[in-house]
Formats: C-alpha cells, structure tokens, sequence
C-alpha cells in the first residue's frame, strides 16, 4: 500500500516538474541568440527535370526545431529520394526575410543542406514589420549618400550601424513618448472637454461663460497638440535620415531604414557575454514591452499588467463579499434547513462551468447594469458606451462572484475553528456579538480568509473562458492605470496572460513564430500566479503567527 | 460520578482556611444580599437541567458550589451573567435578582449586566493578543480611548491580580506566551479590569497545576474584599479553603446551602454528608 501511494506522489510531482521544465525550456530558450547557418540547398521535388544547380539555393537562417519523418510517407506524397533509410531527418529553419520571401519558416531535409556553415558576418535584424531580416550588411547610408561600405578587413559599416542605430532608437521613444503620452493625455482631455460641452448642452446650460471656459481650454489644448505636430513631423523626418543596403542569401539587395529596426546583431560573432547581455535585454523586452506584429513579436506588459490590476481588483471585490457572507451564514443566521440549502447552494456555485458565469456576466453586468449607468450617469456619451461595454470593472466582478464560494467556503471554516472560550471570553466582558465578531472572532479568522483568497486568486488568474465575454481584449490601446485622471480606468478593456496565450498560440498568423512565446506567456502566467499566491500565502503565515489561536 | 473521590471526612483543621472561622456571623441570609435566584427551573431542551432552585448569594463573600460531575453548578453559575443565552434549545423560569435588578426581565442589557458580573472560565481563555490588550479589553469596548487611563487600570487590575511583577516588562507580548497560572490571571486581571459587582468562577484552578492554584487560591481570599465571588469548583478542599459558604447540588437541586464550616463539618442533609465524606460522587 505505501509503495502505490508512494507512486502516485511520484507521479504527480514528476507531472508537475516535467510540465514546469518543459514549458520553461521552450519558453527562456527563445530569447536565447541562436548561431544563424548558411547552407545550399537543393528541395526535392517530385520528378526533377531541372537540373541540379538550377534548383540549388541558399538557406540562410536559425534552426528551431527538427523532427524525423518517414521515407515512406514522402514518397507517398511523390518526393524522390536515393536513400536506404527508412527515415530521414527535417529541420525547422528560421529564415526570417518575410518581405520576400513571403514566410518566416522552411522546413528543410538535412541530406539535402550542403555546405553548412556559420559565417561571422551574418547580421540579424530585428525588424518592427516583416519579422527578422538575416543577411549581409552592405553599405550604411544617410540621406541617400552612402558613408561606409563594408569591405573585407574593416568593421567601420558594423560600427557605424550600431552608433546610427543608437541614435535612431532614441528618436524613436521619444516619438513613442510624445504620441502615446503627451498626445494621449491632450486627446483623453479633448476628448473630456466634448462631453463635458455635450453635458452642459443636454442639461439646457445656457450659461455662456462655462461654454466659453471649455472653449479656451480646448483652444490650448489644441495649440499644444499643433505645437507637437510639428515637433513629431521634424522628429519622423530626422528618424527617416538613415538606411542600410543589405544582401539576402541569394544575392538580393535590400533597403531598410533604421527606423525600422529594433535591434541587429551578428549573431555568429558574440561571445558568452554578449550573448548572456543580449539575452537578459530579450527577455526584458519580453517582460516590459508591447506587442508588435498582431502579438508574434515584442513583449506582454499589458497583457501582465493586465492580468495582475483584474486579479487584485477582484480580489478587493470578493473579499469583503465574501466574509460578510460567511458571517452571515455562521454567525447570525439560524442553523436550518434553510441555511443548510443556502450552504450547498453556495458550495454548489464553484462548480458552475466558468463560461456560464460569463454570460451571465454579459447580460447582466455589462448589458444591464453598464447599460443603465451609461444611461444615468453617462447620457453624453451616448451612443458610444462608457460601461455598458465589456471592460475590467465587470471581468473583476464576474470572476468576483465565480470566486465567491471558496472564499465563504475558507471563510467559515475558519469561523468555526476560533475556540467558544473565546467567543465567550469576550461576552462575558460585556461585549455584544457584534463587538464580539468585530474585535476577536474575525481577525483571528483572518488566516483562514487568506486561504479562501488564495485559493480565489488562483483560479481567478487562470480563468480565460469567461473574460472573452466580459472584457479581454486581443490588443488594449491603454493600461487601465495611467497618468490620467482618475487614474484607474474601469470601463476600459484590458488584455490578459491567459487569453493571450490562447490568442498567440490559435489565432496567430504567423504560428511558427508564435510557439515559444505561448511557452514564455505561458511560464509567465505560471510565475506570476505563484508570485501572488506566495505573497497571500505570506501574509496569511503573519497573521496566522498573530493570532495564533490556543491549542484546542 | 465525580473526578474528585475524597476517601475520609475532611478533617477541618488540616485545610489551612485563610479566616471567617468565626460561625455566628455566617448565616446565608444575615448578610446584604447580592444575588438572588427564586424558583429558578432550567431546561436544555427537554432534559430539566436545574429543578426550583432558591439561593441568597451574600455580598463580598466567597460562596462555592460543590457536587458530582453533571449536578448544575456550572449551569447554575452561567445563569448569573446569562452566558446560558448562549445556549440553544435553553429555557429559563424563575428569576434571578441582582441586588434589586431581575436580570431576566425584558429589556435588560445583556452587555450591561456581564459588564457588573464577570466571569472567568474553567481553561484560561486569553485573547490573542498583547497582555496589555487583554486587560484593556473590556474598556476599549466601553469606548476608552485616553491612554493614561488605560495604563493605569491595566497596571491595577494586573496587580490586583497578583501578576504585576511577573509581567510587568512584557506587557506588550502575546498573552499566550504565558505559563496557564499566568494566562488564568491575566484572564481575572482582564475580568476585574470593568469592576464588576460580582466575579464568577467556573472551576478557575482546575486546569493548572498546584503552585498556579494555590497563587489563584490566594488571589480569591485577596478579592473578597471588593468583590462578590461565586465559584464554582470540583474540589472539596478547594471550596473549604477559600469559601465563606457552600452550596452542594445534586441532580440538578440545591441540596443545602450554609457557611462553609458547617457543611464541612456539620452536614445537615445525609446527601451532602455522603457526597463529603466520598460515599459516592
């Protein structure tokens, strides 16, 4: 008996390492610069008629993954082969150059690579639209007059790229930082002052001076916005100064503005050190930055930030909810039928499908209620919905109430834990129940309330099924905490770690380029819902070790 | 029936009582009273708990009820302060008289009486929290809020229960860090903390060991002075020691209520003699 409850520990842990390790090598292994080959190639065709040479290319590019197929199966499909294997072996190469080729990826038979080799000189460019670039640097040039070519010996074309490059990214934030913080917050003003008018003119305000106030703030919020007009347009020509003529592995010639590069390495040419350091960037990038290329590319902070705003939101919802539930149910309400039937009721709701809880979402919180604050409090914003649209307020609540259940569960039980000596401890002093429960019983069933959360806030973090109908969004133009007041944005769509995940790995153009981030968001979800379950987890072993309770 | 199987007759000089030896003034009823119970019938759903009861509890005297295990004492004891509401399926006929008050009638404030009879329970039932805290607890319900006031009421109630000096450099540490002797004064420190009328005791020394009870012992005979003080115990030698009168219940009746040197020696009812002198219980 011991043994075969010995195995299916065993068994569960090594689920659990082998799930972790396997989504964390897939995951960190892509920010990892791999060596970039160059090879000839010749595909087999069915029937080759053509002759050798004329079908050779050059591979130029990261292998991803390989696999090994059968000779069998290839036949079938008509490729000819003259081997005696019955299987052979394929790769998944990365040759990036989409502008051109039209795809990011090649599968590629081995036997038929030649001449593989990892020249130093290959440049990887990281590229804002069209994926990676790889290739050969040709000459820099700015404002159409070339400043360094790339001879045998010398390096100056790399430096002089790297230095422009440089140069050209700190353009770039600063056009970043005035489009999307300045100009945001001047538009999210404007757009302010409309309803702001619209109200007044709705209410029959007749009153010219509060119209002549909003005018003058409009007036100066436009002159700032045509003052950073300009400002941006000198700034776009100035990025636009520099490009880069570059060779494919063909031969073909390529022209890319500086603009469009987020970062370029040669990536057969770094040493550890640099490979480590471009690593750590990868990932921060990873971590910190926005997606790019319909979320293929780039980073997932919103999708983060996101995620951990609902969670906490939530939280802050169920929590008080909750207790008050329980204590309802355990301290106040007669022990009957009744109550017994609310109990399982209640028990019962965590086991309701999570997108029911979504549609219920939907209908009645977005619908209903958004519906009818939009129309008490928001009448000039009409038609365009304000809450009666799905955003984070209502993801929150939804999750809030599919969360409920464990929380009064936990919650309960942990009122049912405190010791009647000292329930009775406290009365006898001349409290009532109700200081009672307030002074002795709920903070020391704090600890317990911590568990409900916990356990709450795992499930929350993980719920994707419901939020598609309630808030997440694939792409939120803005965090719903910002510099805005006020500050935190309700009404707003978000985006979320789960449903990312599921919009990467599925709804993704471009798949192949998309699977180790599903593994990375993946991870990062996993690291980020033990992050908040630790820092519970903390917090309930103060409180436990506060009130620690006598021994019976 | 009863944990506490006394062989022999407690021979009275071997109990080391603190004073009142002096019989002609003890009879219940010379005395003020302070807690009056008339007809006092009690039932726990069907079972009748407490059968016609009639008790004259006298002021600043230290009155202890003695009897097997299962006799009322203890329910006996909670109808004083109600703890009894507590209770489902609990009834109550008859009426008890707090000096003047009927404590049962409509309308009395439950909170109100439990602030003028406190109570200290069989296990020591500190709060989780400081020392400090626990003492204070009672006031901070009143509504105290001026720390002077405070301070000082916490440091008399500690000294008035005999703790002071054992805790007085730890007053902001968790109670339960405490020994159970300590935690059972800081629990009589927290009771006497509102000054109550009346101090009940539910076999308070029970669950300590020797050298707790008889400092618990010692505090008892110290709190008579201000206090009325029911105590509820299983002990015999206990109840000869620190009590001025004694009542023995059997089966949920008082059998027989008189000054502790005459129940000890000069039993009037053959139960209270048999239960005495360890013929049964």
């Amino acid at each position: 008996m011991i043994w075969l409850n010995a195995a299916a520990v065993s068994i569960s842990l090594i689920i659990v390492i082998g799930l972790m390790s396997l989504i964390a090598v897939r995951g960190l292994g892509h920010f990892w610069p791999k060596a970039v080959m160059e090879a000839t190639y010749v595909a087999p065709i069915a029937n080759q008629k053509a002759s050798k040479d004329d079908l050779s290319i050059k591979i130029l590019g990261e292998i991803h993954d390989s696999e090994t197929v059968s000779i069998e199966s290839l036949k079938e499909i008509g490729l000819e082969f003259e081997s005696d294997d019955i299987a052979i072996k394929r790769s998944l190469i990365k040759t990036g150059n989409r502008d051109i080729s039209g795809s990011d990826f090649k599968w590629a038979y081995d036997t038929f690579l030649d001449n593989t080799q990892y020249p130093t000189n290959i440049v990887t460019i990281e590229r804002r639209e069209w994926g990676n670039f790889y290739g050969y640097l040709d000459s820099v040039i700015e404002n159409g007059v070339e400043v360094a070519k790339v001879d045998s010996g010398t390096d100056t074309a790399w430096q002089e790229l790297t230095i422009r490059l440089e140069r050209v990214l700190n353009l770039h934030d600063e056009i970043r930082e005035i489009e999307k913080g300045t100009i945001g917050n001047i538009n999210y003003n404007i757009e302010r002052l409309r309803l702001k008018e619209h109200s007044l003119k709705l209410n029959n305000i007749s009153d010219q001076s509060a119209y002549e106030t909003i005018y003058k703030e409009r007036k100066s919020l436009q002159q700032a916005y045509q003052d950073l007009q300009g400002k941006l347009i000198a700034l776009h020509k100035d990025i636009k100064r520099d490009t880069i003529v570059a060779t494919t592995a063909n031969g073909k010639k390529v022209t890319i503005n500086l603009e469009n590069i987020v970062r370029t390495y040669r990536s057969n040419n770094l040493n550890l050190f640099q490979k480590i350091s471009l690593y750590i960037e990868r990932l921060w990038e990873f971590v910190s930055d926005e997606p790019r290329e319909a979320n293929t590319e780039g980073g997932i902070f919103p999708a983060i930030f996101g995620t951990v705003i609902m969670v906490l939101i939530m939280a802050m919802l169920v929590t008080p909810f909750g207790v008050i539930a329980a204590v309802y149910l355990h301290e106040y309400a007669k022990q009957g039928p009744l109550t017994r039937t609310i109990r399982i009721a209640v028990n019962n709701l965590a086991g309701v499908p999570s997108i029911v809880y979504g549609i219920f979402g939907l209908g009645f919180f977005v619908y209903f209620l958004g519906g009818n604050i939009d129309q008490l409090f928001y009448p000039e914003a009409s038609p365009a919905p304000v809450f009666g649209t799905p955003g984070i307020l209502w993801s929150s609540l939804t999750l809030a109430i599919i969360t409920l259940p464990v929380v009064i569960v936990a919650t309960e039980e942990g009122l049912s834990r405190i010791p009647r000596a000292i329930r009775e401890g406290s009365l006898a002093l001349g409290a009532t129940k109700a200081e009672t429960l307030w002074r002795t019983v709920i903070p020391m069933a704090t600890p317990s309330m911590m568990t409900g959360l916990i356990l709450a806030v795992a499930r929350a973090a993980g719920e994707v099924a419901p939020l598609m109908l309630v808030g997440v969004v694939k792409l939120a133009p803005s965090l719903a905490l910002d510099g805005n007041s006020p500050f935190l944005h309700l009404e707003r769509k978000f985006m979320h770690l789960g449903f990312h995940i599921y919009d990467v790995g599925f709804q993704s153009p471009n798949v192949e380029a998309a699977r180790p981030l599903v593994y990375a968001t993946a991870l990062l979800l996993v690291i980020i819902i033990v992050a908040l379950n630790l820092s519970a987890i903390y917090i309930r072993n103060r409180l436990r070790e506060k009130y620690k309770a006598m021994d019976t | 029936m009863s944990a506490d199987k006394i062989p022999h007759a407690i021979n009275m000089d071997k109990l080391g009582r603190h004073s009142n030896n002096n019989n002609d003034a003890l009879k219940p009823g010379a005395e003020k009273p302070c807690l009056t119970a008339n007809n006092l019938n009690l039932y726990y759903g069907e079972k009748q708990a407490l059968k016609d009861v009639n008790l004259v509890i006298p002021e600043k005297k230290v009155s202890a009820f003695i009897g097997p295990s299962g006799c009322g004492k203890s329910t006996f004891l909670r109808c004083f302060n109600r703890m009894n509401d507590l209770v489902d399926g609990c009834r109550i006929e008859g009426d008890i008289n707090l000096y003047d008050d009927n404590i049962y009638a409509k309308g009395v404030d439950v909170a109100e009486l439990r602030r003028r009879v406190g109570m200290v329970f069989q296990k020591p039932n500190p709060f989780p929290k400081t020392i400090y805290e626990n003492v204070a607890y009672g006031l901070r319900l009143q509504g105290v809020k001026n720390r002077r006031l405070l301070d000082e009421v916490v440091e008399k109630s500690l000294r008035g229960a005999a703790l002071w000096d054992e805790v007085k450099d730890r007053l902001h540490e968790s109670a339960l860090g405490l020994s159970g002797g300590q935690q059972q004064r800081v629990v009589i420190a927290r009771a006497i903390a509102i000054e109550p009328e009346v101090l009940l005791l539910d076999e308070p020394a029970s669950a300590l060991d020797p050298i707790s009870t008889l400092k618990i012992e010692e505090l008892i005979s110290e709190l008579k002075n201000d206090y009325t003080i029911v105590i509820v115990t299983h002990n015999m030698q206990q109840a000869a020691r620190v009590s001025d009168y004694t009542a023995f219940m059997y089966i949920g009746e008082l059998i027989e209520f008189s000054d502790t040197n005459s129940i000890f020696t000069n039993p009037k009812n053959k139960q209270t003699e048999d239960y005495i002198t360890g013929r049964y219980g």
